[in-house]
């Protein structure tokens, strides 16, 4: 878990994007070998502002704007990573990282595989994903559990400022390819930095608020609804326990199972559609690995099975909300 | 063709667990013969079967629970053993089944239908094979499939956790009210039964342990008992009566005639006590039958349960049946062998078939009176307490005589007390006569 520096830091306030970015700067400072590259990453600071300013401090070599061709830098990330680089390729959606599909499932995930061993690729890869934003469907969805599906390649999913904080340098260290997936609601969010932690494991997921009468299992850009959702629970009675998965792939079974050990309900929230989610998979381990423990059927919060609609009431509608979160719970524990 | 299905052993029992098969297929079995040994939330029973024939078939495995009214093992005509497998049955039936009027036996099961009534039938899943046909030549139509038993495994709707828990605790589900979606029993539930109250913690992976605070797990039985008596005394207007019988020529007339017989064929006063409880229950209709649905329904015959004691705790009230006219002897070797089965596991299902009154005998606790609850959906129950030596008033002068208190709880939606007076004098006045009994 969390090494922690005994020595107290005060806790400061921040946004997840400037959590990014002092990651990256981190980063970029401790390893000659890191460098971002990306649409926009450069001159215009980034789609979202992650890189913002990092083009002056750390010059054109190690912020590269790129063309429009994902599978074309995520190619070159790849290859640049075999050859001994570090480098965080960004992104600009998860729509658009489909492009770039070939890349990161035939070469990145295998070849360490088919190289019996030889070739590591130790590759960083950034997107945005999620919708709430009126972007459209093509800029709004999440598919992140796609990538979930895959092995060979870690997949994670900062929700809190600490986590997108520190995330990045535990995910270079990874001698194999990471996907980082941070939801574009999620950018603007404050909290406050805890200045004591030093790194984040990437292995565990982490219960962000303890409850007794059901589990509520998340992650990314649903965490504060979820969290919104157990406050309005805790209001009627109902105590909710937060579970943030934070990595997708490997996913930690055991936090979910000793959560849904002591409330005995399961209700799992996942901006993805649906069929064949994310949210269908831990549904399956819960059933498969705690079945004696469940009071109640699991519950799926996901999202409508459309295109993300851009008009605000029916993308409202659309996903996840707390609203729909505490029916779903209210159902379980009814 | 007839099926054996599993049968209902007491009003409150809605399934039951095969222990083992005493028949193989192939076996020929005579109406009255114990096929089956079932085990119940109360005792392990021996069932016979209500057909003679030829077991064709064993349907449930040892060990299942399955709920009253399924099919268990199908009885075919007797048939002399096949030469070889596949030959024709004779579509006459051998000896041993008669087809009953109407009724055609169909060999084979290859019931005969149209396409119409088998679709219906593969709609509702209704097995063909076991259904009566009424039509022409014993065809089957499509109202005997509307009317036939759908036979889905029934099964008590329970959370996972509650499933466990409710092992854990030794809880029969059965016996418990669900307050989840569809009246899915959940872990609250089971927790109420075996802690006396819902519990809302969410910490509990140890199976409870007894302590001051947590009394013992429920025994099935125990729980089975419970949720009757509790009904019982919710929906039960009960009305008490009590009276001492004078049993001084009873006991000079029993010591007498043991005196000159066998003491094999000697008589305990129980027998005469139930022998006059059953004369009264014919005398007095009114208390003597089953209160169904709003209305009171007399029955044709006495079959006088006995309360009976098990050495693990619980209770079983085996019949007597016709008691009323079953001579002295007889009601007191049946009632001996009842009371021995009935500890060792070993009751008959035609002997649990729903008493029509049941007698509840504490005289050998030695209490002197009892006043029972009433065993739904009967409508009394007599408490006969111990026979003691009481000083009597008799023709004016004081004298000790042996004395009985008879007692009746009564239901006073089926009955007023006037009745039951009547019924208690009849008793009395019955065991004054105690060589008519």
């Amino acid at each position: 878990m969390n090494t922690r520096n005994p020595s107290a830091v005060t806790p400061r306030p921040t946004t997840y994007r400037e959590a990014l970015r002092e990651g990256l700067r981190e980063a970029l400072q401790q390893d000659e070998r890191v460098f971002l590259m990306g649409e926009d990453v450069g001159r215009y600071g980034g789609c979202f502002g992650v890189s913002l300013g990092l083009l002056e401090e750390f010059g054109p070599d190690r912020i590269r704007d790129t063309p429009l061709s994902e599978s074309g830098f995520v190619g070159a990330g790849i290859g640049a990573a075999i050859g001994g680089m570090r480098p965080v390729v960004e992104i600009m959606t998860v729509n658009f990282s489909l492009l770039a599909l070939d890349q990161i499932l035939n070469n990145a995930a295998t070849l360490l595989h088919m190289s019996g061993g030889q070739l590591s690729v130790p590759v960083v890869i950034r997107m945005t994903t999620g919708a709430g934003r009126q972007l459209g469907a093509q800029h709004s969805h999440s598919l992140e559990g796609w990538y979930a599906h895959i092995p060979g390649i870690r997949v994670l999913a900062p929700a809190t400022v600490d986590d997108a904080r520190h995330m990045l340098a535990a995910a270079l260290a990874d001698p194999d390819p990471v996907l980082i997936f941070e939801h574009g609601g999620l950018y603007n969010t404050e909290g406050s930095l805890d200045g004591t932690v030093e790194a984040v494991d990437l292995d565990t997921a982490a219960v962000r608020r303890s409850g007794t009468d059901v589990s509520v299992i998340t992650y990314g850009g649903s965490l504060p609804k979820a969290m919104a959702a157990a406050e309005t629970l805790a209001g009627e009675g109902i105590s909710a326990e937060v579970v943030d998965l934070r990595s997708l792939r490997p996913l930690d079974d055991a936090t979910v199972m000793a959560s849904v050990g002591r409330t005995h309900r399961a209700v799992i929230v996942d901006e993805a559609w649906r069929s064949g989610s994310l949210a269908a998979e831990i549904s399956s381990r819960i059933t498969e690995q705690a079945f004696y423990e469940l009071d109640a059927p699991v519950q799926r919060v996901c999202s409508a099975e459309v295109p993300i609609p851009y008009a605000r009431q029916l993308e409202e509608a659309a996903l996840p909300q707390p609203a729909t979160i505490v029916d779903a719970v209210r159902r379980t524990v009814s | 063709m007839a099926d054996f299905t599993m049968p209902s052993l007491g009003s409150d029992m809605d399934e039951g667990t095969l222990v083992e098969w005493l028949v193989s297929p192939g076996d020929t079995v005579t109406k009255g013969d114990v096929v089956a040994v079932v085990e119940t939330a109360k005792s392990t029973i021996e069932v016979e079967c209500f057909d003679s024939g030829t077991v064709s078939a064993l349907l449930v495995t040892p060990g299942t629970t399955v709920p009253v009214g399924t099919r268990m093992a199908v009885i075919g005509p007797a048939v002399e053993p096949r030469a070889t497998a596949g030959a024709k049955q004779p579509a006459a039936p051998a000896t041993g089944l008669r087809a009953a009027p109407g009724r055609t036996v169909v060999p084979g099961g290859d019931a005969v239908s149209t396409p119409l009534v088998r679709h219906l039938a593969e709609r509702k899943g209704v097995d063909l094979s076991s259904v009566h046909g009424s039509g022409k030549g014993g065809r089957i139509t499509r109202s005997d499939v509307e009317h036939a038993p759908v036979e889905g495994p029934h099964r008590v709707k329970a959370s996972p956790l509650a499933r466990r828990l409710a092992q854990e605790a030794g809880v029969d589900l059965s016996t418990l009210r669900g307050t989840g979606r569809d009246g899915t029993i959940r872990a609250d539930d089971v927790r109420a039964t075996t802690e006396g109250h819902p519990a809302r913690t969410g910490e509990r992976h140890e199976p409870v342990r007894p302590s001051p605070a947590t009394p013992e797990p429920l025994h099935p039985a125990r729980s089975a008992i419970a949720a009757l008596m509790a009904r019982a005394n919710r929906e039960i207007p009960h009305y008490y009566l009590s009276t001492k019988v004078d049993l001084a020529v009873a006991m000079s007339w029993m010591r007498d005639r043991n005196a000159s017989v066998p003491v094999a064929e000697r008589l305990v006063p129980a027998a005469l006590l139930l022998k006059s409880v059953a004369l009264a229950a014919r005398q007095v209709p009114e208390l003597n039958g089953y209160w169904r649905e709003e209305a009171f329904f007399p029955a044709s015959a006495v079959r006088l349960g006995v309360a009976v004691s098990l050495r693990g705790g619980g209770l079983v009230a085996p019949a007597l049946t016709d008691a009323d006219t079953m001579p002295l002897p007889e009601l007191m070797a049946t009632l001996k062998d009842l009371v021995s089965r009935a500890r060792g596991g070993r009751l008959r299902a035609s002997e649990t078939a729903d008493p029509t009154l049941t007698v509840t005998n504490l005289g050998d606790q030695g209490v002197e009176a009892v006043f029972g609850v009433i065993y739904p959906p009967q409508v009394a129950l007599v408490g006969l307490g111990r026979v003691i030596e009481q000083p009597v008033a008799v023709d004016g002068m004081l004298t000790v005589h042996p004395t009985v208190t008879a007692t009746l709880s009564a239901d006073h939606r089926a009955s007023d007390g006037a009745t039951g007076a009547r019924f208690l004098t009849a008793i009395d006045r019955l065991l004054q006569r105690p060589e008519e009994l």
